[in-house]
């Protein structure tokens, strides 16, 4: 019986990841556009990815992407949940306005902050000028591009953060505060020793959410600047998608995405180890 | 304090209501970011009904979701089931194979998945959108955990009375863990509502296109002519229902999201 009722999981485990991962394997010596027959090509795939520098380039732009979207992440989630903390009124209108964006799909805020970048008639641009400061090429400046589709990235996801950082700060007893005072602490002081370890385990859970959320990124260099300009936005995985669905070089694509999943699972592993450390 | 939390709250309301009357202005209106428009017309919503099958790809995205968290919750609760409240050998490895996919990042099985729709001939079929989303790891995770929160004198009281195992599962058991069904829904649908990549790859014909995926095409592709305010238009269409969705189960929204710390 209770195989009975693990089978439609475990037939699907078998069809959609276990063989597929298997195949994987088996696709990264072939070259195959799918409709001629698979060619064995041996080590071809590897050799051509550690020379693929538009690949390394799309690597580097999605590490570019973490690590501006991870602490500013943390950083103003922290923030918005640390004002929501102080026992205001209106806190339930606060928190559904800060969520309102993740449960929005990211090709709507992608097509809406596309336009909030407008160089000429955005809605940024528009209030830098209003206050006498030149405009700025958000998605035009291949400098400042990743940088622009971090911030909508934060915007869009830091809703979800703000409500786990508020429930880690409500679990800290009042008290510890109170008696924090009768010492004559300062804030920082009471933020450092008391605030501070007890968010430490959202910390590390909004770290590795967003890192491998992060590297998923997608939808929004591939609606927004299509990987330009000169590739600064081209993400791994849009990459990838490009190799397989337009080039359709099959082989080539799957060598990546399983390269590309290990480093996933390195840098997560590494996280966890450095965090657990500390 | 407040006025702090209040400009916050209009970063990320007043997008939105921007983009809502954007939608609704003649084109040579929009770009200024005043707050009370002068002239609203239906004309960008009309020109977009006229390019693009916007109202059968809400349908499609509709089947779609319903089907694969239908699937999720019949599946999902059948093996949470199985793994807390009944022994077998080999249970452990299945619990471990579980939280081992949920840490398995997408990118590995992507293309194998592709290739594995053309050879079954799902492309374009909703065969491709909703089999291979039928079961979720996570889903089997949380019914995992509330199983196991259900006195075994109950479970045993009902095998007593001759109640097979599904009857069990689907009669007597979901009747107490209703909120647990409410987030297991609410983040299986939304993350089937708001998948893009998928359908980009295995659906090409726009009479299947999912909602995100037909929006997302006309925004990159050539058939909007560069006109803003009926891309936003197709846009504004497709939140729409999240939206007003949003607005009624608000408060189970957040609770599930934050419970298990998944994006949207």
């Amino acid at each position: 019986m209770p195989y009975l009722l693990a089978s439609p999981y475990l037939l699907h485990l078998i069809l959609f990841i276990a063989f597929p991962i298997v195949f994987s394997v088996l696709l990264t010596f072939h070259k195959w556009n799918i409709i001629s027959p698979m060619e064995y090509i041996g080590a071809d795939n590897f050799i051509r990815l550690f020379h693929d520098r538009l690949f390394w380039k799309a690597i580097m732009n999605t590490l570019v992407f973490l690590v501006i979207h991870i602490p500013l992440q943390i950083i103003v989630a922290l923030a918005l949940a640390y004002f929501l903390n102080q026992k205001l009124f209106f806190l339930g209108f606060f928190r559904a306005a800060f969520f309102l964006p993740v449960i929005i799909s990211g090709v709507v805020v992608t097509m809406l902050w596309q336009q909030l970048y407008s160089f000429d008639t955005g809605l940024l641009n528009g209030m830098l000028t209003s206050v006498g400061l030149p405009r700025v090429a958000w998605l035009t400046n291949s400098k400042i591009a990743m940088v622009s589709i971090a911030i909508m990235a934060t915007w869009k996801n830091v809703g979800l953060y703000v409500i786990l950082f508020l429930v880690g700060l409500q679990s800290v007893p009042r008290r510890y505060y109170e008696a924090a005072d009768v010492e004559g602490a300062s804030s920082w002081q009471k933020f450092k020793y008391i605030t501070l370890p007890a968010i430490n385990p959202t910390i590390f859970m909004v770290t590795i959410l967003s890192t491998i959320g992060g590297f998923g990124l997608f939808i929004e260099p591939y609606i927004m600047t299509g990987g330009g300009p000169l590739n600064s936005t081209l993400s791994a995985m849009l990459y990838i998608y490009k190799q397989a669905f337009e080039y359709y070089h099959m082989g080539y694509a799957a060598t990546l995405g399983l390269f590309f999943a290990a480093i996933i699972m390195l840098v997560v592993v590494i996280q966890k180890y450095t965090i657990e450390k500390e | 304090m407040y006025f702090l939390l209040a400009v916050a709250a209009l970063t990320f309301l007043y997008p939105f209501y921007w983009m809502i009357i954007a939608s609704l202005l003649p084109e040579s209106q929009i770009g200024g970011f005043g707050i009370i428009p002068t002239e609203l017309t239906f004309s960008n919503y009309l020109t977009m009904f006229s390019k693009i099958p916007i109202f059968r790809s809400l349908l499609n995205s509709s089947i779609v979701a319903v089907f694969s968290t239908t699937g999720i919750l019949v599946f999902g609760s059948m093996v949470g089931y199985a793994l807390a409240k009944m022994t077998f050998k080999g249970r452990d490895l299945v619990f471990f194979i579980v939280i081992f996919t949920m840490t398995l990042p997408f990118q590995i099985t992507l293309i194998p998945n592709y290739i594995l729709m053309v050879k079954f001939g799902w492309v374009d079929s909703f065969a491709a959108l909703i089999i291979p989303a039928l079961n979720s790891a996570f889903a089997i995770i949380m019914f995992r955990q509330v199983f196991q929160s259900i006195p075994n004198d109950l479970i045993s009281a009902a095998r007593m009375d001759g109640c097979s195992e599904p009857r069990i599962i689907f009669q007597i058991l979901w009747p107490n863990i209703i909120p647990t069904i409410i987030t297991v829904s609410i983040i299986t649908f939304m993350t089937s509502w708001n998948d893009v990549l998928w359908p980009l790859i295995v659906i090409r014909d726009e009479q299947l296109m999912t909602m995100p995926q037909l929006v997302t095409l006309f925004a990159v592709g050539g058939r909007s002519d560069a006109q803003l305010g009926v891309k936003l238009a197709s846009a504004v269409l497709l939140a729409l229902p999240v939206i007003v969705t949003y607005l009624i189960f608000q408060k189970h929204f957040i609770s599930s999201m934050a419970s298990s710390g998944i994006k949207g």
